[in-house]
């Protein structure tokens, strides 16, 4: 998805990080685009996109639909206490001497994250389909501020995916090999206290 | 005898990667197969299997000729760029020009007896970017009506430049929508040569590849008339 998202973002790339006429990063550079071999492949870029949209659609309905139908959202929906658990948190993996508040199968900051997604996730489809049918679905468009700024919220989900993975596998790697047995197993072993 | 809940993890996480790893085969194998298919105009036939459903959920699901574009005021406009010239490298002697349609031949000043129509709408190219420009000109609609009665029965509307180096073909539903102009002027002014001189297609339910300029026939057929773009491998609906 991200993908094929460049190929066609590569046709007309115009974002960046900066301040009238400086410009701190412009997204993308040419060696970014040299290096990945991206550029001129708008035509297959957009066949991909909106073929691939289907199973990220799907896939992300089936999702929050288990998650709800099997309680599952339980553990993951963040409630009044999770704000300020994330922040404690968030210090004590950024090297802080505070100390961790008491967490069920996702800490407080994993609760937040892995939530946050899934509202990113719904908005990505939301952005996408604005910029897709902006004529048929001009209710939409309008509502997320317009064409131009549906395609802009559309790209900073997807940097906010991609900031997402960096420190998701940044801290997977952290946390050692039990707790990616437990990802992938979803099981762990621990000492009973009886 | 029983297994130790070491063993038991360990037959739990080898099971699972294993799941995992032939989900990550399957993804694989699944983008291989689709990438050595045959092409179907440029890209994998399956792609443009994807793309002709896509086009029939629209048509089904969305599609209007109610759900117009939005317009927008004059102080909007902005400057339209020319993005190629497919189709018009050459000068054209804008007085010698004719459409022509069916076994009609027409001037700008027969299209120009219907009803002139002023948009200012939102121009959409299919690289991502937009520009708000103004059109004026006839309804599509009407001038079928009037020069090719009984054309808006047919399938598809087909529509070529007069060196046929450029050539789309739309739907009839998208060709009919109220908004879909036989356009002369943009901006307020007379098209210029760079711009489709003397009459191009505007329709703002579609991205700019189809919204062909220097327009020198139009047909009317039920057999899908050659697309530039699609053969380029782009999405032959392309609407909006």
């Amino acid at each position: 998805m991200i993908f094929s998202g460049m190929l066609i973002y590569w046709a007309y790339d115009p974002y960046r990080i900066g301040l009238g006429s400086i410009t701190l990063f412009h997204f993308f550079p040419n060696w970014f685009y040299d290096f990945t071999g991206i550029g001129q492949q708008l035509a297959l870029g957009m066949a991909l996109h909106f073929v691939l949209a289907w199973i990220f659609a799907i896939n992300g309905l089936a999702y929050v639909i288990y998650t709800l139908v099997s309680g599952e959202w339980r553990a993951l929906a963040p409630d009044m206490n999770s704000f300020r658990d994330a922040i404690q948190v968030a210090m004590h993996d950024a090297g802080f001497k505070v100390p961790l508040p008491p967490q069920g199968r996702y800490n407080a900051a994993q609760r937040l994250t892995y939530s946050a997604i899934i509202v990113m996730g719904g908005f990505s489809l939301l952005t996408g389909l604005a910029i897709y049918k902006p004529a048929e679905l001009s209710w939409l468009t309008a509502a997320l501020g317009g064409y131009e700024w549906a395609r802009w919220e559309h790209f900073w989900l997807t940097m906010g995916y991609a900031g997402f993975f960096l420190i998701h596998i940044a801290q997977v790697i952290r946390a050692g090999w039990a707790n990616l047995r437990s990802m992938v197993a979803g099981y762990d072993l621990v000492d009973s206290h009886e | 005898m029983s297994k130790t809940p070491e063993q038991e993890l360990k037959e739990r996480t080898r099971r699972s990667l294993i799941g995992l790893g032939a989900g990550a085969v399957v993804v694989v194998a699944g983008a291989y197969w689709i990438k050595d298919q045959p092409d179907a105009d440029e890209i994998p036939q399956a792609l443009r299997g994807v793309l002709n459903f896509n086009e029939k959920v629209v048509r089904a699901a969305l599609f209007s000729d109610r759900h117009l574009t939005k317009t927008y005021p004059a102080s909007a406009i902005g400057k339209l760029k020319k993005n190629g010239d497919f189709g018009m490298e050459d000068k054209i002697d804008e007085a010698a020009w004719r459409l022509s349609v069916g076994d009609k031949t027409l001037t700008l000043a027969d299209v120009q007896t219907l009803p002139k129509v002023e948009e200012t709408i939102d121009f959409k190219c299919v690289e991502g970017w937009s520009t708000v420009t103004s059109f004026a000109g006839a309804r599509l609609s009407d001038f079928t009506a009037k020069f090719a009665p009984g054309g808006s029965s047919a399938e598809y509307v087909g529509m070529q430049t007069p060196d046929k180096n450029y050539y789309v073909s739309v739907d009839m539903p998208s060709a009919m929508h109220p908004q879909t102009l036989l356009a002369w002027e943009m901006n307020g002014q007379p098209l210029t040569q760079d711009h489709g001189a003397p009459l191009r297609l505007v329709m703002p339910v579609k991205y700019g590849i189809k919204n062909i300029k220097r327009i020198a026939k139009i047909e009317y057929t039920n057999t899908r008339p050659p697309d530039y773009w699609e053969e380029q491998g782009y999405d032959w609906y392309s609407g909006l």
